[in-house]
């Protein structure tokens, strides 16, 4: 898998991008922050869209900008898929003209995404002879996905492809981004303000503020981390992977093996030994110093407080990040609880999960 | 009075306009790219220089030309060297239409060069096509309303000019005694009837080309 590392310096305005990367991959590598945070500029600058004053980019064994030895490859040179928030299809070519546009400008020998898998993967199939002026959003998402990946791009930049859609928009063009991105195991960089969204698609995760890159490291483990501001959101949640074990139709339950233990969630349309991601939000973990006895909660999971916090904003609450097995798990609860229950890193607990869904 | 109206002068006109267009269109097309999308410093200047032949009486443009194309001239050497006259001639004619005509060929290129779409120039970028090969793969197509604009206004410009021609070409028929000279020597010779069908087929033909112009800009809902 494409290695891409490097650091740049670009200044525009009052902003500064002056950060160093450094991602191997595999798949897809979610670039998050808040906005303004500099996501789209250190994109573009991937993408060859920016030049910066300072730095260099390394992609695999090529070097694409070095501005000390004045190396700059332009765009067009690249071997890049680019694809925006904004779709930028020509108004001017057929949906099938859009999606060739890319492919046409390649060398037969680096042709290696082909036309049907493409339009079969993005379900294109009764669009291609549409003019692109009467798509909806989602479809000319859908398109300039189709575009950017018949490039056959070594890495493959999504600049929060799903942003201005609508919710149901946006759930398609997921759908079918997570089916493509896994069909054709493209090199991705996945920019997105929501780190929930990306989180459903990327290993590994990059987290910018103020137009650095602060934080790295697995999906899961930077969005359990207490010290990133996502851990504080209402929305905080965990990612566990699983494997589905069984469905009981009688009670309309499913049953998944995570973290070591059995989950139950309500019955989802999955085969038995398929694999999933289920999310688990912070705010439906309450923890308990022992087993408890009778309660209505399904799932009690044996647990080691790893590190706590006070969240910054909400100083009644506390951030608890768990270990699960080695599986980070949020749990927030008020501060009052956790001095009733003398918490500590390291304090043995069982939490009490309300509720567990597949993340999709 | 009497005699057939003489059609050369129409002809003559018919030919410098479409010359004069022609090469407009070749000049203008990078200038106005550059005008729309250069990132100099020194734009600016180049924009007033353009623009300086709408504010500029007619005689003063063709006054300067004449100094600068003529045998006594600055540039008399080269004008020796190649061996044309370029005063009281078709080529000096067509060069001062050129530069005369300029700013109706630049202005509606660059008004529809800087709408067309960023994203999309990057986007073509990023999927391999150079700087050549984006202008007219996505901006041009994108600009075929400014094109046709640009070719009307260079034509229909060129056809109805008298200042520069008259400065510049005199009046030799044949070679440099357009419409609009043709149409005043009527007058000077009291040949009414004759300037007058020259004049009202003038009028029609313009107003025919600036309404068609229109009624197509109207249909591609682009502003000029």
């Amino acid at each position: 898998m494409t290695q891409l590392s490097g650091h740049f310096r670009l200044s525009r305005g009052t902003f500064l991008l002056d950060t160093a990367f450094d991602s191997a991959g595999p798949g897809v590598t979610a670039l998050c922050g808040p906005s303004g945070a500099g996501k789209t500029s250190l994109l573009r600058c991937l993408a060859g869209l920016e030049t910066p004053e300072a730095g260099m980019l390394r992609v695999g064994d090529e070097v694409w900008f070095d501005a000390k030895r004045r190396v700059f490859v332009p765009p067009q040179r690249r071997s890049i898929g680019y694809v925006t928030q904004e779709s930028s299809l020509f108004a001017h070519l057929s949906v099938e003209d859009n999606l060739l546009y890319g492919s046409k400008r390649l060398a037969d020998s680096a042709r290696r995404a082909s036309l049907d898998d493409v339009v079969d993967g993005l379900g294109l199939k009764a669009l291609l002879s549409r003019r692109v002026t009467n798509l909806s959003g989602g479809e000319r998402q859908r398109v300039a996905i189709g575009r950017a990946l018949l490039r056959s791009p070594q890495v493959l930049l999504l600049d929060e492809p799903v942003s201005a859609l609508d919710v149901a928009g946006r759930a398609d063009v997921l759908r079918y981004l997570r089916q493509v991105l896994e069909r054709f195991a493209v090199r991705s960089i996945y920019v997105s303000h929501d780190l929930r969204e990306a989180a459903r698609l990327a290993n590994e995760m990059l987290w910018m503020e103020r137009g650095k890159v602060v934080a790295q490291g697995n999906a899961r483990d930077v969005l359990t981390d207490v010290h990133l501001p996502f851990a504080e959101l209402d929305e905080a949640e965990s990612l566990l992977d699983g494997v589905i074990e069984g469905h009981d139709e009688q009670m309309g339950l499913t049953r998944i093996r995570c973290a070591d233990t059995t989950l139950w969630l309500s019955q989802v349309d999955a085969p038995v030994g398929s694999s999933h991601r289920v999310q688990i939000a912070a705010r439906d973990v309450s923890l308990a110093l022992s087993a408890p006895g009778a309660v209505s909660i399904l799932n009690v999971l044996e647990a080691n407080v790893s590190e706590l916090v006070v969240a910054p904003r909400q100083p009644a609450q506390m951030i608890v990040r768990l270990d699960v097995a080695g599986h980070p798990l949020l749990a927030r609860i008020t501060r009052k609880s956790a001095l009733a229950l003398q918490l500590q890193p390291g304090t043995r607990v069982w939490a009490l999960v309300k509720s567990v869904a597949l993340a999709e | 009075m009497n005699a057939a109206l003489d059609l050369t002068p129409l002809a003559l006109s018919l030919r410098l306009s479409a010359v004069t267009a022609i090469i407009l269109l070749i000049i203008g097309t990078p200038l106005a790219w550059w005008l729309a999308h250069g990132r100099s410093r020194f734009r600016f200047l180049v924009e007033a220089l353009v623009v300086l032949p709408v504010v500029l009486p007619p005689t003063v443009l063709g006054f300067y030309l004449l100094q600068l194309l003529g045998a006594n001239g600055p540039l008399a050497w080269l004008w020796a060297l190649v061996e044309v006259r370029l005063v009281f001639s078709f080529a000096g004619l067509v060069i001062g239409s050129v530069i005369f005509s300029l700013p109706f060929v630049v202005y509606p290129l660059k008004g529809v060069f800087e709408k067309v779409p960023r994203p999309q120039l990057e986007a073509a970028a990023t999927l391999g096509a150079g700087p050549v090969d984006r202008f007219f793969s996505v901006a041009v197509p994108a600009s075929l309303s400014g094109f046709l604009a640009a070719a009307v206004l260079a034509f229909a410009h060129t056809l109805g000019e008298f200042g520069v021609v008259l400065m510049l070409g005199g009046n030799i028929p044949g070679e440099t005694q357009v419409l609009s000279i043709a149409i005043y020597n009527h007058v000077e010779q009291l040949e009414y009837s004759a300037a007058h069908a020259l004049s009202a087929g003038l009028v029609a033909f313009s107003f025919m080309v600036l309404a068609v112009l229109h009624f197509t800009n109207s249909r591609r809902k682009v502003a000029l």
